[in-house]
């Protein structure tokens, strides 16, 4: 029987360690599988983004499966973008037969920022209503509009959320609304502003938050001073701080990389010390290579055996 | 009101490049407020039809008359009369108006004029806002009065996607982040715990789930 390894990572109580593989613009399931084996032994769990920023890209349940063929635990991304709720509870139960544990439900970034800028936005149900259908699915064998399945799909079951998204006040009002309706784990927007995050997490363990949902802080290597002024910039809902600009600008540009490790390495380091945050989610966009550097020297390994 | 524009120029003038008798049909009601399709304008683009066609050296025959609502038969039979003298009909009236007069005419082509766009309210003088998308189910009341599936560009029914900055959309700058609207004025009346319950998914067939919608009031036939 194939079983989550992330589930049983966070449930023993260990420091989980997830990274995110953005699927190929393209058919080759060889880049899934050099990506997947890139990574192993240095994650846990590998996130598949599910047509990221609207551009067309190899399927997320498809990737899911090829990374799981090579031994690994995959994440799998659902926006609920482009899909109603058909093709939505459709897809959860084709994933639990595959052999896929954990899914991750999100609305998804709008198809305007996209390739696809004239598609039709499906949104028939929220990132919130998903979490709620796929714990039903799985807990009750029950199905939006009421009908029970004749048996039921084995996910375990996480969120997103924006410590870092307006409006402030609403943010862990959002999480523990994200709780309620059955999110299992929890994986962040990537943290730079290590202060704000760290107040986030107050305010979520004041209402208790940590000991329902095992909480994953997003961190994502910077490749350059450039890149960390674009996501300031042109991310919406992302806080970089003033601090880490300089300090990226203040490395020689070939050093820049290496600075961008070192930010996040602290970052994870800072993270590791605070309460209630169970693990870490790396994204590095188009850069998996930098994950296992970047795991190693946070002092992450070896990843534990289950 | 419903909202509409024109089409441009171009587009029109192609899709009746065909005839040379054109009527030109205005509505005195939502597209005549919202200056996309009443007398002025129907007036505005007949005289662009008449000087494009002088200047390319062709004869037009082009009557302009505008409608109190083109949306309702009564007002649609003062065609009757003036109909058999063209060839085509160009409608200024929203997609409702099209199809009215298309029903009421089979006989004769009826090229659409503007592309409507909503139901809307004016913001300001030359500004109109959409916010209704006429889904049959609405639930205002739990959203502080900021239609979620019309003013969130995800359709979002239970709070702000991570990507609202400053009080803004991140697909549209200069759009407010619906729910910064529905948070901010829950908190200021004291509501926002309403907001800890999860809406559950709309019921999408009030809307479209059984092909267009018909209003059938017995109270108000006359027959």
């Amino acid at each position: 029987m194939i079983e989550s390894r992330l589930k049983r990572i966070l449930t023993d109580g260990q420091f989980a360690v997830t990274a995110e593989c953005g699927p190929p613009k393209g058919a080759d399931p060889e880049v899934i599988r050099r990506k997947g084996n890139l990574l192993k032994s240095y994650v846990d769990s590998i996130n598949v983004t599910d047509n990221q920023t609207g551009v067309v890209r190899l399927s997320s349940l498809a990737a899911c499966v090829i990374l799981r063929q090579e031994g690994l635990d995959p994440v799998l991304q659902m926006v609920t973008r482009d899909r109603n709720r058909i093709a939505l509870q459709s897809d959860v139960l084709g994933a639990s037969a595959l052999g896929i544990r954990n899914i991750l439900c999100l609305s998804g970034d709008h198809q305007s920022l996209g390739n696809q800028q004239e598609a039709k936005g499906v949104f028939d149900i929220d990132s919130m209503q998903l979490i709620q259908t796929v714990r039903r699915m799985r807990d009750k064998g029950i199905i939006l509009g009421g009908d029970q399945l004749s048996s039921m799909p084995d996910l375990f079951v996480g969120a997103v959320e924006n410590p870092f998204g307006d409006p402030q006040s609403y943010r862990v009002a959002r999480l523990a609304k994200k709780v309620g309706a059955g999110a299992e784990f929890i994986q962040t927007q990537s943290i730079y502003n290590v202060a704000r995050f760290r107040e986030f997490m107050t305010e979520a363990r004041d209402r208790g938050l940590d000991k329902k949902v095992f909480i994953l802080g997003g961190v994502t290597p910077l490749k350059s001073a450039r890149m960390a002024e674009y996501m300031r910039d042109k991310v919406a809902g992302m806080d970089v701080p003033e601090e880490i600009i300089t300090r990226m600008k203040a490395a020689p540009a070939k050093e820049q990389r290496s600075e961008g490790i070192r930010i996040a390495v602290e970052t994870i380091q800072a993270l590791r010390q605070m309460e209630g945050v169970r693990g870490v989610h790396i994204m590095a966009i188009e850069w998996e290579e930098a994950v296992p550097e970047l795991v190693e020297k946070a002092g992450l390994l070896p990843r534990p055996a289950i | 009101m419903i909202t509409a524009e024109r089409k441009p120029f171009a587009e029109i003038k192609a899709s009746i490049a065909p005839y040379k008798r054109i009527l030109v049909v205005g509505c005195g009601t939502c597209v005549a407020e919202c200056a996309a399709g009443g007398e002025k304008e129907v007036a505005l683009l007949a005289s662009q039809l008449r000087l494009d066609a002088d200047h390319e050296g062709r004869t037009v025959d082009i009557k302009e008359i505008t409608l109190d609502r083109q949306c309702v038969y009564e007002f649609i039979d003062q065609l009757f009369p003036l109909v058999d003298e063209y060839d085509a009909i160009l409608s200024l009236g929203c997609g409702a108006g099209v199809q009215a007069v298309a029903e009421v005419l089979p006989k004769i082509h009826i090229v659409p004029a503007l592309n409507t766009t909503g139901i809307s309210e004016t913001r300001e003088q030359g500004v109109w806002l959409e916010d209704c998308r006429g889904c049959g189910d609405c639930k205002l009341d739990l959203f502080a009065d900021v239609c979620p599936i019309t003013r969130c560009a995800k359709g979002l029914f239970n709070g702000p996607c991570g990507g609202s900055k400053g009080g803004h959309c991140e697909v549209d700058p200069d759009a407010p982040c619906a729910w910064h609207l529905i948070v901010t004025r829950l908190e200021e009346t004291g509501r926002l715990k309403s907001m800890d319950e999860i809406q559950p998914p709309a019921n999408w067939a009030r809307a479209q789930g059984k092909g267009p919608r018909k209003c059938v009031r017995e109270d108000q036939k006359t027959s």
